[in-house]
């Protein structure tokens, strides 16, 4: 098979014993800061019978073959411990922090392992600027000595459109954004006919804007409403979702959110999604209904963030591609 | 007619774009984690050889581009077409002199080159990398000169010029490297 290396010598680990062991030791910093700061690990399924509904967001399939009543029970490999971790705060966990692998069909590239390890983390009582802080302070703290954060720099979504793209996405219609991609930057896309608005501007945020991101640690927060996916949106004209992610170095390290916590907004939000995946075509799953009956009996205010220790273990140790930290990436998997 | 997602692709994988044959060169993924998957793709228009790249939305498909390679062998020019023939199956091809392109330069009669198809018709011709051929004109041949240093132009049976060490004399016969249209060396008798 030319495709693939051969099977006598991809035994092997893809990654340096030494980048294994930076591994080991960003994990047991990880578990150290959590520890000093009071919260609490906790450990929820990777398959579960329900799944998300992100159309954006491709689960693994699987199936339970018996003994017991549940024989023959579809089962879904988890892309986030985002549900079952909420279900624990509905019962009272206070704040949670889980290290797991998560699963993602259909992700593979030099920034994407269909497999890759993240860290979870929900605090009681904070908002999306509490989290962004205490990202912050995770990273320095697990990067001291390994990796300088360099400056820290906040932006809004639309301020950041404004100055790394030169135009306004609220003003800016596809053509628009169409013509600044073909003009300034030589982005030629193919397939957008159908896009949405929310493509286009994904198109500009990953072509245009990530590459020009630079050195340093980036917040990039108030996204519009159309891609809040699990964070509250506050009024305004427009309305902003309460959600952030972090980029380091260029690199898109963290995504978190002020919860929602309306259960009603997240029924309407899931049927939404799966509207759209019926509209694309793509496997309709079933919706989270615990986590809508956790959400119905009262979910604590909350933030929460997921943050790729793969991609942050690249960052420290200077890779160019996950599978150069990866022990066994997917082609050796 | 056969198509392929983006989900396939891969280095060497023959599409269709813009109404030409064009070959994958490289395919990144690039994917926000809660938004579209693009691929970022370098490509080769075949009958151009000018490398392009284009962002495709994850998910599109493309049709599928009627290209394979065949290795052939080099019959004559008759000045209008260059005629090829399989070794095994006596099947004879005839090329256009835009398919042949620079690879005129280097066609020897009787050596095999690669022949890329396109819905069954030549679309480019590849030499071997390395070609023996004699040489027709120089000036003459400095004796015991072997430094490399300096040269002159030769005319080799094929038409092509190429620079080469002085110690050079008509009749040699030279190993040239057809991709950089380079003199390598003389070749053993």
């Amino acid at each position: 098979m030319a495709d693939f290396p051969s099977l006598q010598s991809d035994w092997r680990p893809a990654a340096a014993l030494d980048v294994l062991r930076l591994r080991a030791r960003l994990l047991r910093r990880i578990r150290t800061f959590f520890d000093r700061a009071g919260v609490l690990e906790v450990d929820t399924p990777a398959l579960s019978a329900a799944a998300v509904t992100s159309p954006h967001l491709a689960s693994f399939q699987s199936a339970y073959h018996g003994p017991g009543p549940l024989r023959g029970r579809q089962l879904y490999l988890h892309t986030s411990p985002e549900f079952a971790m909420k279900r624990l705060l509905a019962a009272g966990s206070g704040s949670i922090y889980q290290l797991c692998k998560v699963f993602r069909d259909g992700e593979s590239g030099c920034n994407h392992n269909p497999e890759f390890t993240l860290l979870e983390w929900y605090r009681t009582d904070y908002d999306h600027l509490d989290l962004m802080d205490e990202v912050e302070r995770l990273l320095a703290t697990v990067l001291d000595g390994i990796l300088p954060l360099g400056g820290v720099h906040h932006w809004a979504w639309r301020d950041l459109f404004i100055e790394f793209a030169g135009l306004d996405p609220l003003l800016a219609g596809v053509t628009e954004l169409a013509n600044l991609l073909a003009d300034k930057h030589a982005v030629v896309p193919v397939g957008m006919q159908d896009a949405s608005l929310d493509d286009w501007h994904d198109l500009v945020m990953t072509q245009v804007i990530e590459p020009r991101l630079g050195a340093g640690l980036v917040f990039v927060r108030d996204y519009p409403a159309s891609q809040a996916a699990l964070a509250r949106i506050r009024r305004g004209n427009p309305p902003v979702a309460s959600r952030f992610e972090a980029y380091l170095n260029g690199m898109e390290l963290a995504n978190g959110f002020h919860e929602l916590s309306d259960a009603d907004e997240q029924r309407s939000r899931f049927d939404a999604e799966l509207a759209q995946r019926k509209q694309r075509r793509l496997p309709i799953v079933p919706a989270d209904e615990r986590l809508l009956a956790a959400l119905s009996s009262g979910l604590p205010d909350c933030a929460g963030v997921a943050l790729g220790v793969d991609r942050l273990l690249m960052l420290a140790c200077g890779a160019r591609c996950l599978s150069d930290v990866l022990a066994f990436p997917f082609e050796r998997a | 007619m056969a198509s392929y997602s983006t989900n396939e692709f891969k280095s060497g994988l023959k599409i269709m774009l813009d109404g030409d044959p064009c070959a994958v060169i490289e395919n990144e993924f690039v994917k926000p984690g809660k938004g579209q998957a693009f691929n970022r793709v370098r490509i080769r228009n075949l009958k151009t050889g000018r490398v392009i790249e284009r962002t495709f939305k994850s998910g599109e498909t493309v049709e599928a581009a009627d290209v394979m390679d065949i290795d052939l062998q080099f019959l004559y020019s008759d000045g209008e077409f260059w005629h090829f023939m399989h070794p095994v199956s006596y099947e004879q091809q005839a090329a256009e002199a835009t398919a042949v392109g620079d690879a005129k330069l280097w066609l020897k009669e009787q050596d095999m080159c690669m022949v890329t198809l396109w819905n069954g018709n030549p679309l480019a011709v590849t030499p071997p990398n390395f070609v023996y051929l004699a040489v027709v004109e120089t000036d003459p041949g400095v004796r015991g000169d072997t430094s490399g240093g300096g040269g002159k132009p030769a005319t080799l049976e094929t038409g092509a010029v190429v620079r080469v060490p002085l110690f050079i004399e008509i009749g040699d016969v030279l190993k040239i490297d057809t991709r950089t249209g380079e003199y390598v060396s003389r070749a053993k008798e």
